[in-house]
């Protein structure tokens, strides 16, 4: 008995001494020395990606932001700002609750099954606000023309992209908003419209805060 | 170009990458695993350890070496988020709760990395970096050494010996996983993946103001975390992420990270067995399952039936615009159908019967191709069942690679195949039982039992993706979830470890010609049926109450 509690103590020193040295190789080496060449070699994309306009961070290429007007007396949930292009529903985004000392942005998804009646009300009224919005000055978005990532959720809640498609039926509204011409604000698009990676990775898409960016300087200029 | 036919684009690239990798990696690791030198950095780790790399264990050896690693890293896991609060490096996050941080210990050293916590707003930089990315690459050390001590029981015989724990264990980190991790780690912030220290700071936004960041080391935590099949997220998004998995690229590249190893390792039995093309039988059928869920998967995704996607008009919900359906529904299947669990697109959002294929994809046991070394050693017990039913067909008594399956031996796998089912089964009927677990469900209907059964599916077999609408941290889930890893793990690898001893103590028989020809597509087909059919049966009826029932319905 005696012996095979030594031996039992023995086995758990020697796991609790091998977890210690792999923890010094695994989690001191590893991190450190990829974080070495990480920063040395990508810098900006070490450090999030961060966009500048005029000087000024103003975000992340990567991560979704919104444009909002500013929350108005009694209002809950902000009225977007149609000058800007829109990019995706954000339901899923969730809030700081257990480290409230910081406002940080906490990713996540809505989770909804697809025959969740929340979630089919959310994508009703989101279409329908596509609709209502994008449908100006005899330019008529038809529901048929909604495409799925503009009612929908990302996985992330931070999803920096939308479709083509959804660019495009925003083109009309953004234009009238900021006094710019159509195809100039198309053409905008087009520029900002990437391609699948060498033609067959992921889908085509339009970063929304570089088109903003740029979108804002076009206004500047004009 | 459409949609349908780049995500088919997707799979054979995939295929490609995959098929050119794993020979000359299956190959090294047979080396790895069979060399007698020790390199000099690995003899100061066994100094430090205190352990002979050389002297032989048998099987109950080798299992209390697995049994007290792990345990030691569970208390050593368990301590240092109970510390947090006083840590240094910690971003103020403060102490995890007992019944959490006792959850997250069993499932980061179980490999099954469930995670009933927000990551960005729970775990500082040493818990992270120093605690849970240090067990996604021991954990996945772990399983191989384990599938490697299986596989030597076929290789010998006339011994009970099944190598060195210690020294598979450290050979595994330090050979196989790190050098990889590191690579891929690289790749992963040349594309965008986050690697700093920064910690929590305020970034300007385009509409004024800002919006606070949690920087760590990501991208080092994200290539072993799919390098290893853990699938535990920096981010609560997990690979959805963009700082995780920025580009249609990385999400490529991170599922060819995730099916990796396990693939590769079909090609290392078949060396150390002494036959490759009884590799590739094994490989053959694993490839089989997995491209014929991602086939199933794709048709049902870009099909998008259920009322919220048919009124959207596509299956976007949950998934970004970046990796679409197809990027999408390649990584759910290989997740789900390796012990992996990271996950880029949200499966309670999938369609119905979407959601059924990421469940099916767990409850074959995760082995199409599986976990890193879990999936071998399930394979290969599968493999023993399959021998097993073709011997009743001909009334012989069965063999495989040379060794007689008798009574003690189909013990062993029955007993391994019943583990997780029993787990799964037994805690989902309790919950649904119990009046308060149903509380934590999201979605109501079949769809919220489907959240209690892909929890404890999840966690049985070691996942760790979720149908993330159940709020799981409460102490009821954190608890039964913690226990049905814990046994979910430790419990099959018990079997495994008895059947290897037991196999490599027999004397080798010759193969006659009534010998079944174990390498030939007949017996792969044979496998993947006796898969398909066990876990048909078992799992049917609790399918049939969930996705079945929703994905009909749509």
């Amino acid at each position: 008995m005696n012996t095979s509690l030594t031996n039992t103590a023995r086995l758990l020193v020697a796991g609790l001494r091998a977890l210690l040295v792999l923890t010094v190789v695994t989690g001191i080496v590893y991190p450190l020395v990829v974080t070495g060449i990480g920063q040395g070699l990508f810098p900006g994309k070490a450090n999030g990606s961060e966009i500048k306009a005029d000087g000024q961070v103003v975000g992340s290429s990567l991560i979704g932001q919104s444009y909002d007007l500013p929350l108005g007396k009694g209002q809950e949930t902000p009225e977007p700002d149609l000058k800007w292009f829109q990019g995706r529903p954000q339901n899923g985004l969730g809030t700081n609750s257990v480290n409230t000392q910081y406002e940080l942005i906490l990713s996540g998804a809505t989770n909804r099954s697809a025959d969740n009646e929340e979630l089919v009300q959310w994508v009703k009224d989101a279409k329908a606000a596509v609709v209502k919005d994008n449908s100006v000055g005899g330019y008529t978005v038809k529901p048929s023309d909604v495409p799925a990532d503009a009612v929908t959720s990302s996985g992330s809640g931070l999803d920096p992209d939308i479709s083509p498609q959804y660019a495009d039926i925003q083109v009309h509204r953004v234009a009238e908003k900021n006094g710019l011409p159509v195809d100039q604000v198309q053409k905008l698009v087009d520029e900002h419209t990437e391609g699948r990676t060498l033609g067959f990775l992921g889908e085509p898409r339009v970063n929304v805060l570089e088109l903003n960016i740029a979108l804002r300087e076009q206004v500047a200029a004009s | 170009m459409s949609p349908v036919l780049a995500g088919v684009l997707q799979l054979l690239a995939l295929m490609a990458a995959l098929a050119l990798a794993h020979i000359p990696l299956g190959g090294y690791m047979a080396k790895v695993y069979s060399s007698d030198k020790h390199w000099r950095v690995e003899r100061w780790i066994y100094k430090g350890i205190g352990a002979d790399p050389d002297t032989d264990m048998r099987w109950p050896a080798y299992l209390r070496g697995v049994l007290a690693f792990s345990f030691a890293g569970v208390l050593f896991l368990y301590l240092l988020q109970r510390l947090q609060g006083v840590l240094p490096g910690s971003l103020g996050f403060a102490a995890i709760d007992p019944d959490q941080a006792f959850n997250t210990a069993v499932s980061f050293v179980t490999n099954t990395n469930w995670q009933s916590y927000y990551g960005e707003q729970a775990m500082g930089h040493v818990v992270q970096t120093a605690g849970l990315a240090v067990q996604n690459f021991v954990s996945a050390a772990v399983g191989m050494a384990v599938a490697v001590a299986l596989v030597r029981g076929f290789a010998r015989s006339r011994t009970g010996e099944l190598g060195n724990f210690w020294a598979d264990l450290v050979r595994g980190v330090v050979r196989v996983l790190v050098p990889i991790a590191a690579v891929a780690a690289v790749v992963l912030v040349a594309c965008g993946a986050v690697q700093n220290f920064s910690g929590i700071h305020e970034v300007g936004q385009f509409m004024g103001g800002s919006q606070q960041w949690n920087g760590g080391a990501v991208a080092s935590q994200e290539a072993i975390k799919e390098l290893g099949t853990n699938g535990g997220g920096y981010f609560n998004a997990n690979s959805a992420h963009p700082f995780e998995n920025p580009t249609p690229f990385t999400n490529l590249f991170e599922i060819f990270l995730i099916l990796l190893i396990p693939f590769s390792l079909t090609r290392t039995f078949g060396v150390m067995v002494g036959s490759v093309r009884q590799g590739y039988a094994i490989l053959a059928t694993m490839a089989t399952i997995w491209v014929g869920f991602v086939a199933l998967m794709m048709w049902t995704e870009f099909a998008h039936n259920g009322p919220a996607l048919d009124i959207a008009g596509g299956s976007m919900e949950g998934k970004e615009v970046r990796f679409g359906v197809g990027g999408s529904s390649i990584f759910a299947v290989s997740t789900t159908l390796t012990s992996t669990g990271a996950v880029d697109s949200f499966h309670s959002s999938f369609t119905g019967l979407g959601g059924g294929i990421t469940m099916l994809g767990m409850m074959l046991g995760e082995i199409a191709p599986g976990g890193v070394g879990s999936g071998l050693y399930g394979m290969l017990i599968m493999a023993i069942i399959a021998v097993f039913i073709a011997g009743l067909m001909v009334g012989r008594t069965p063999e495989y690679l040379g060794k007689k399956i008798g009574t003690r031996e189909i013990k062993f796998a029955a007993c391994y195949i019943l583990v997780t089912p029993a787990l799964v089964l037994a805690f989902t009927a309790v919950a649904m039982a119990l009046p308060t677990p149903g509380n934590s469900m999201t979605n109501s209907g079949a769809h919220g039992f489907s959240e209690i059964l892909y929890a404890y599916t999840s966690a049985a077999n070691n996942n760790g993706s979720a149908f993330a609408g159940l709020n799981a941290d409460t102490q009821w889930f954190n608890t039964t979830l913690g226990v049905a890893m814990l046994l979910g793990r430790f419990v099959p690898m018990v079997f495994v470890l008895a059947l290897a001893g037991s196999l490599a103590e027999q004397k080798p028989v010759p193969a006659t010609a009534g010998t079944l020809r174990t390498e030939k597509p007949l017996f792969t087909g044979l496998l993947v049926g006796a898969i398909l059919i066990i876990t048909g049966l078992t799992y049917f009826p609790a399918l049939a109450l969930g996705p079945l029932a929703e994905g009909l319905a749509a």
